[in-house]
């Protein structure tokens, strides 16, 4: 094997790496993920025998590469030095289905030889798979993973490496929180977009408001209050069921046209809008660089008083149109 | 409510046809995935339904084991077939033993000729995904000729559908046959066109609301209209209708289905929803309401470009279908309780 196998990504790209013992999921992850693949078919996908490496532009430039698990990256041809000095993030996946010793060991080999090639790498470990598990062995399965990659760094003097934890599962939105956390670390400006969503959150009466890729539904920002996975799931399908019941009624070749004239000043966007019986209101409107803005507006003074909230969808729209133009101001020179 | 508004729908058809996802899948809000779970029907299961308020439905769903077939012909053939306003005869495409499934369709159409000879007769080939994509049509054409050519002798008219739990065109089948049993259909007909002139709408499509079913749209009422007129003048039926056909043509299940996620993925937040508005990415808006009780609507509008130069317009506007639509509501309430 030589070393350039291992594409080489673009230097201004921020490069997730995706490492783990072969057969904890790494594959699965990325089609699901990235690919809207149905967690099922990810049955049928076959072992992956060259690194692989996939662009994707979205609010940053992102690049997702995987490495098939079966490799051993310390044989002296592989350009490993090279390949971690460039990543990010690097994603280790763990199957916790299966024994994990394995794993541990060659995980903590890993972060070693990261680590002391680029100090400033962040270290995400999925626990992969937890869907079979029952709800309390998951925590302590998560207990006994924390607690033995902290002895075995202690062991290789690496204290002072932090390492984040996660519970995954394809098969409900866990996994796309996790990766909307790992990506958001990877923004640099993400601390003034929080804030800046903050400060939509506080003048606008919103609950909870999401930055999401339309594509992929990560989330790219959200505001600092918590994130409630079942606020997250019903935003995320918000966006699937705006864009698919658009999509029907979009005859092509007239619209092309009409697009192409209309592309000079800005194609009209995407927004939708959805009242609720118990008086809250889904909002989601189309940002710039394929973001979505969706939020979830609660209704102080739900009366059944329309006019209220007509008002008040009114302020946040404005409100909204805002952040969209400081959201332009921060990205659109840059290209 | 007079007693004749509540209609019996038999679901025959051998074992493991998939009569019970069926149900599951409309009536129950299973998805696809969750009718694997379901065992087998024993004897007959019944379930009370409600549709558009007043109209009740009791669906029998009858098990397809040889052994309770046997006995729905001989000891309760008058409890089975009598009063029977539906029958949803239900064949497998991948099924082994076509004889056998026919042998005892023709059964029950003997039963029902004699116990109630103005029922209804609907054939669903089922577990159509299994079958190549290409072969579809064809297969469904030659199985729907050799059961009509059956049926004949005992004066049925039948109408066939074929379909899958997979896609949309369960729905498409249901909807048909649940409109089939609605009396005054002609009525919301008219005053879906009339709404339709006055809202100078792309389209309006009208829903159930619990199963979600298109009970009428003003393009499948376009269609049969100029179904008629072809009939009556026997001319051509023209590049017109080409032109309207640009859409989707199984957008309407489509929607049924997207409309019904988005139900269950709201009850996530224990609630549910009183509207939708869409403005689309090319000018297009959607707004999805409850009509009545028991009915919601669904307004597509397409933007005249005229008015695409004044953005304030667009507020106004978007309230002024709101109105229109609540003004509607009278309307479609009157008919709904007049049945």
């Amino acid at each position: 094997m030589e070393a350039t196998i291992v594409p080489h990504p673009k230097d201004t790209n921020a490069t997730i790496l995706l490492m783990g013992l072969r057969r904890s999921g790494k594959s699965s992850i990325c089609k699901v993920v990235f690919h809207n693949m149905q967690p099922l078919d990810t049955l049928y996908l076959e072992s992956t025998s060259k690194p692989t490496n996939e662009q994707f532009s979205s609010l940053i430039d992102l690049s997702v590469m995987e490495l098939p698990g079966q490799l051993n990256y310390f044989e002296p041809n592989y350009d490993s030095e090279r390949l971690f000095s460039s990543v990010g993030a690097l994603v280790y996946v763990i199957d916790s289905q299966d024994e994990y010793l394995n794993a541990l060991t060659n995980l903590s080999m890993i972060i070693d030889f990261a680590y002391r090639v680029n100090p400033k790498i962040n270290i995400e470990v999925l626990i992969h798979k937890v869907d079979g598990l029952s709800e309390d062995y998951r925590m302590d399965a998560q207990q006994d993973i924390m607690q033995r990659t902290g002895d075995e760094l202690l062991d290789l003097g690496l204290e002072g490496v932090s390492v984040s934890f996660y519970l995954t599962s394809i098969f409900d939105h866990s996994v796309y929180e996790a990766f909307s956390r790992i990506v958001q670390r990877l923004i640099p400006e993400l601390p003034s977009l929080e804030h800046m969503l903050d400060n939509l959150v506080q003048h606008s009466s919103i609950d909870k408001v999401f930055l999401f890729d339309v594509n992929s539904k990560i989330y790219v920002a959200t505001d600092s209050s918590p994130v409630d996975i079942q606020t997250y799931e019903v935003c995320a399908e918000f966006i699937d069921i705006t864009i698919d019941l658009d999509d029907l009624y979009i005859e092509n070749d007239q619209n092309n046209n009409k697009n192409g004239v209309k592309g000079a000043n800005g194609i009209k966007e995407l927004r939708s809008v959805s009242h609720l019986s118990n008086g809250s209101t889904l909002y989601l409107k189309q940002m710039i660089r394929g973001l979505a803005l969706v939020a979830l507006i609660r209704n102080e003074n739900f009366n059944g008083a329309s006019a209220d909230s007509e008002k008040s969808l009114t302020i946040i729209e404005y409100n909204v149109d805002l952040f969209k133009q400081a959201l332009v101001k921060m990205w659109i020179p840059k290209h | 409510m007079s007693q004749s508004s509540r209609k019996k729908l038999l679901l025959m058809g051998r074992s493991g046809s998939g009569k019970s996802s069926m149900r599951s899948i409309i009536f129950s809000n299973y998805s696809a995935f969750d009718t694997r779970r379901l065992g087998a029907t024993v004897d007959v299961e019944l379930s009370h339904l409600r549709f558009l308020g007043n109209m009740s439905l009791t669906l029998w769903d009858c098990g397809g084991q040889d052994v309770f077939m046997e006995n729905y012909f001989t000891n309760q053939k008058d409890h089975i077939f009598k009063m029977v306003q539906v029958l949803i005869h239900v064949f497998d495409v991948e099924s082994k033993s076509i004889n056998k499934d026919i042998e005892i369709f023709v059964k029950s159409l003997t039963n029902l000729q004699k116990y109630s000879p103005d029922a209804k007769v609907f054939v669903l080939l089922h577990k159509m995904d299994l079958v190549q994509i290409d072969k579809r049509q064809e297969l469904f054409t030659i199985m729907m000729d050799k059961l009509q050519k059956i049926s004949n002798p005992y004066h049925f008219k039948l109408i066939g559908f074929p379909t899958s739990i997979w896609d949309e065109s369960l729905y498409k089948a249901w909807s048909q046959i649940v409109c089939s049993l609605i009396p005054n259909i002609n009525l919301f007909n008219s005053n879906l066109i009339k709404f339709n002139s006055i809202l100078d709408a792309e389209e309006i499509i009208l829903f159930e609301k619990t199963t979600f079913l298109v009970i009428s749209s003003t393009a499948s009422i376009k269609q049969q209209q100029e179904q008629q007129q072809h009939k009556l003048t026997n001319g051509k039926l023209g590049s017109q209708k080409e032109e309207i056909e640009e859409l989707d043509p199984k957008r309407f299940e489509k929607i049924s289905n997207i409309i019904k996620t988005y139900k269950q993925s709201i009850s996530k937040l224990r609630t549910n929803f009183n509207n939708l508005i869409i403005r689309g990415s090319n000018g297009t808006t959607f707004y999805l309401d409850i009509l009545t009780e028991n009915m919601f609507i669904m307004v597509v509008l397409k933007k005249k470009i005229e008015v695409l130069n004044g953005s304030p317009v667009e507020q106004n506007e978007e309230s002024l279908v709101l109105d229109n639509i609540k003004a509607a509501r009278k309307w479609f309430e009157k008919i709904e309780n007049s049945k």
